[in-house]
Parts: structure tokens; sequence; C-alpha cells
């Protein structure tokens, strides 16, 4: 049902942690959907330097965490906020229908994670118009027209 | 790494070889249909009639309240349906309870769109019914109380000889979902006072495929299943001859082993039971802790999600389930585990393991060796974690 590139961050999953006085924290998902996720960034001049994740979920979430950080790693904040879920899908050769809204959960958790150096260093960012970190939408019901 | 462990005997069983003996003959040498007049058809005809005396047989029934079906499912379907179509002139009331197997409760559901109202008991931690809410539940237009016998998920052994006694009182047929007692716990029909129960094959380690509903003489129940005369003319189809006398012979290896079995098994669920209580922390152990299957092991695991731990499990070879939405492709976790009280994070951490006749001390021994540490993955990898490791 997996992918090989899933089952290999599954099992092996990059950048799991903590960072110690992280210039930002996100967290997404709620137990009730049985996924969260909680990621920190270290910033420097802009770019993420560093990127640590913690997981509660399923194979796909855990694995859609890995890969995100894999892809947000070195980049600016702007070039992070343009990832989409469907290039964290892509990035793990797809993902099952059922699980395409762990994608849409990575993809939160990194603009979770920037609203928060936003916020902290008074700073706005075009990709995050129109995120709010509180919304409590259902990012299961989110992802149902595409499959 | 080649070790395969299977720990997932309430799913389904491996046949035996000796079922799987019996039946070879009726795939190809007896293969006649058993409506047919002739020798082909006649010794189908006798097979099935020999089957039928031996599931009777082992329920204490006569072989003329076995009817054979497709499986389980079929059978719940038959039983619930059945018994509401056939008297609902007296009411259109049904009692069950929310811990079902989806068999009875979508059928319930079905029939609440039909009309009919259905009375669900809520039961308590351990997934026991209340027989003073049973009592409580019972009007003048009750016509079926359906309870399960023993749980698939947690094992839960509700009490069927008191539910059975209020039923006769009551004047109300009693059906009873036994698929996953059946072979591994005597019934006695009689003496438990059921009126309808559905049994399956492939749980027993018979073929899937086949099943049966017992039906007390005399009750009132409408067919499911229309067409062709089988079956005394209450459930058409030509009839699976492979898979009857597969799960004939399955019942009778399993009614002359049944005290060995239960005692096999028993022990190996223990043995598991206390070798994970000891290595992992922040278990909670989901059923009754004596009304249990004797198979029957179900753990949440906190912190952790059931999905990542069947994969991980997976990856050392061994096979068993969970009840976390995210192995069902649906949005909630088990029912049986919110109803028992769990909170959704936990019951999203279920893992359940059913041991059966293959499992060997040296299987449980593995498991204990190799579920800790992959617990113990997940959990620095879990955010729910931090807090606890933080207060220790």
């Amino acid at each position: 049902m997996y992918s090989d590139k899933v089952m290999e961050h599954f099992m092996n999953p990059r950048n799991v942690g903590e960072i110690e006085n992280p210039d930002a924290v996100g967290q997404v998902g709620n137990p009730k959907c049985g996924d969260i996720m909680k990621m920190y960034l270290k910033i420097e001049d802009d770019v993420i330097v560093d990127v640590k994740f913690k997981t509660f979920g399923c194979g796909s979430a855990i694995a859609t965490s890995s890969i995100a950080t894999e892809m947000i790693k070195g980049k600016t904040v702007e070039e992070a906020l343009n990832l989409t879920n469907r290039a964290v899908a892509e990035a793990l050769d797809g993902l099952p229908p059922v699980k395409m809204h762990c994608s849409v959960l990575a993809e939160q958790a990194v603009k979770s994670a920037i609203y928060d150096y936003a916020k902290r260093n008074n700073l706005s960012y075009d990709g995050l118009d129109g995120f709010d970190p509180n919304d409590e939408h259902d990012h299961h019901h989110d992802i149902e027209e595409d499959h | 790494m080649n070790k395969r462990v299977y720990l997932d005997y309430s799913a389904t069983t491996p046949m035996k070889q000796e079922v799987l003996d019996a039946m070879m003959p009726y795939f190809n040498v007896s293969f006649g249909n058993p409506s047919s007049i002739y020798t082909y058809g006649r010794e189908s005809k006798g097979a099935i009639d020999k089957a039928r005396d031996i599931i009777a047989k082992s329920l204490n029934s006569s072989p003329d309240e076995i009817f054979f079906t497709a499986g389980g499912s079929e059978s719940d379907n038959w039983a619930v349906k059945g018994i509401a179509y056939a008297n609902r002139s007296k009411g259109k009331h049904i009692i069950t309870t929310n811990v079902e197997h989806h068999a009875v409760l979508h059928t319930c559901e079905y029939l609440e769109k039909e009309g009919y109202e259905v009375t669900y008991l809520s039961v308590d931690e351990y997934g026991l019914i209340s027989i003073d809410q049973l009592k409580a539940a019972i009007r003048p237009d009750t016509i079926l109380i359906t309870i399960m016998f023993a749980n698939n998920e947690i094992g839960t052994i509700q009490p069927i000889k008191e539910i059975g006694q209020i039923a006769r009182n009551n004047n109300v047929y009693f059906h009873t979902d036994a698929v996953q007692a059946y072979g591994n716990m005597k019934i006695d029909v009689n003496e438990l006072g059921i009126d309808l129960m559905s049994v399956s094959a492939h749980k027993l380690y018979g073929p899937k495929g086949t099943g049966a509903l017992y039906i007390k003489k005399g009750v009132k129940i409408h067919q499911l299943i229309h067409g062709g005369g089988q079956e005394k003319r209450r459930r058409a189809g030509t009839e699976n001859v492979p898979g009857i006398v597969g799960f004939a012979k399955a019942v009778q290896l399993a009614h002359e082993n049944l005290e060995d079995h239960i005692k096999h098994i028993t022990s190996l669920r223990d043995k598991l039971i206390t070798g994970l209580k000891e290595k992992i922390q922040y278990l909670k152990l989901n059923g009754h802790p004596t009304k249990r299957l004797p198979g029957n092991v179900n753990y949440s695991i906190e912190f952790v999600e059931g999905e990542s731990l069947l994969l991980s499990l997976d990856m050392v070879g061994i096979a068993c389930s969970s009840g976390s939405a995210c192995t069902s492709g649906s949005l909630d976790p088990s029912h049986v585990l919110m109803a028992i009280g769990l909170t959704h994070e936990v019951a999203h951490g279920s893992l359940r393991l059913t041991v059966g006749d293959f499992t060997s001390e040296e299987d449980i021994d593995y498991v204990i060796e190799k579920l800790p540490p992959i617990v113990e993955k997940l959990r620095q990898m879990s955010p729910l974690y931090e807090k606890v490791k933080g207060g220790n």
C-alpha cells in the first residue's frame, strides 16, 4: 500500500527530535484524527539552517514529516512557504488517497512553525496569507476532492 | 530475516491440514450438485448431512436447526433481518449493543431506515453490558435481542446465559454472534437459552466463505436468500460442499480438543499479557481481565499510533491488528474502544494480538523481545510522550 520511499522514510526518519532554543515551533493536527506533528526551526539570516520534528501518527504521517524537513532544510523562509502538500506526496513517490491528508499536515506543520517565527519577529510573509495555525478545520476533509 | 509470527487469529486462522484433506475430494471427485438425484449428487448430499450432524452435536442442538451460509456476516444479516421481517406484526423494536460486529450494527442501522427502532445498550469499561439496562430496555414491541457472545476486538465475553433467561422470560428472540467464541469455548445452545446463533468456519481453522446460522425449532424467521429449495427451503443457493465438509472437520477437531486448545492458548495469552506489561510502560489492557476470550490480548500503548506499530512489527515479521483509524481508512478509531471509554489518542494506539493453535512459546518470546524497542523508537518520535518524560 505504501511506496518504498514512504517505508524508507518511515523506518529511517530524518531530522527526528527537538531543537534547543528554536527560533520557531509549530504544531498541527489533533489526537482525534490520530496524528500530531510538531516542527522546530533554527533560522539564520532568513535561512532555515536546522529543522527537527516529532510526530504522533501513522506511517505516512511520519514519512511526510521526515521528507518535509529534508525539503525545507537550507531553504529560505519564503522558499519553505512554497512547499505544497502535492510536492511532499510526489517526493515520496505518491501516497494512497486516504493518506493524502498526511501531506497536508506536513505542509501545515511547516507553515505553522514559520507563522510562529513571523510572530516572534514581527515579520509578515505573503506565503502566510490566509493561514491560521489555530484553524481546527479537518485536514482529512480538505483533500477529499483531490482523489 | 525470514521469521514470521502470525498473531491475528481473530481475523482469520490457517486451515488445518486435516481440514484441507477432508475437503479435497469434494472439489473434483465427489463434485456433484447435492440437489441431483444420481450418485454424484447423493455423495455430496451425504457429506452435507454428515457435516450438519457434527455441527449440531457440537452445540447440543439438532441437525434440522443448522443452516449453512456463506459466513458470519450472512448469518448475522439473516438472523437480524429475518426476525425483524417475520415478526413485525408483534413489534419493530430491537435491542443490541454498541460493541457489536458491523455485520449486526450496520444491519440494525439499515432496519432503522425501514422504520424499526433499535436500542443500543452501552457497555462498561470492560466491555460488559448491564443486565439491569437490558431488562429496562425491553418493551412490549421488542422482537429481538442480538448481543454478541464474545467481542472480536477486546475479547470480552457477555453474560449469555443471563441474557438468554431474560429473553425467554419476556418472550423475545435472542440471537448471538458467536463467530469469535465458537471453537474457543463450550457452547450449549439449550443450556444458554439461545434462539439464533451465527458461526463461521475460518475462525476455527476451517475454510473462508462458509458459516452457519443455528435457528431453534419453532423460531419465526424470514428467508434472506431467495431462490432454489436448498437448506429446507430457507437458504437458496447450491451448497458450498467442500466448504461445509471443511467446516465440519474443523468443528470436529475443535470439539475433540477443546480443553487442550483452551489451556494452550490461555497460557500463551497470559504469557504475552504479563511479558509485555513487564517491559513496556504506559500500557492499558483493554477488555475484561477474566471474562475474556482465551486467545485475545488487546493493549493500548500510549503515545504511539497503531498503524505505525503494525508497520514496524510487520518489518520484523509479526502480523497483528489495531483499532486505529489509520488502519481502516476511516477517521474514527474502533467503535468498540470508544464504547469502553478510551480517549481518541489512546484508542489510536491499540494493538490486538490474538494467539491460536499454531502459536508457540518461542513466538511469544519473539514478540516480547521485538515490541518494546519498536514502542520506544516511536515514543521518542512522539510529541505526546515529551510531557510524560519531562515529568519523570
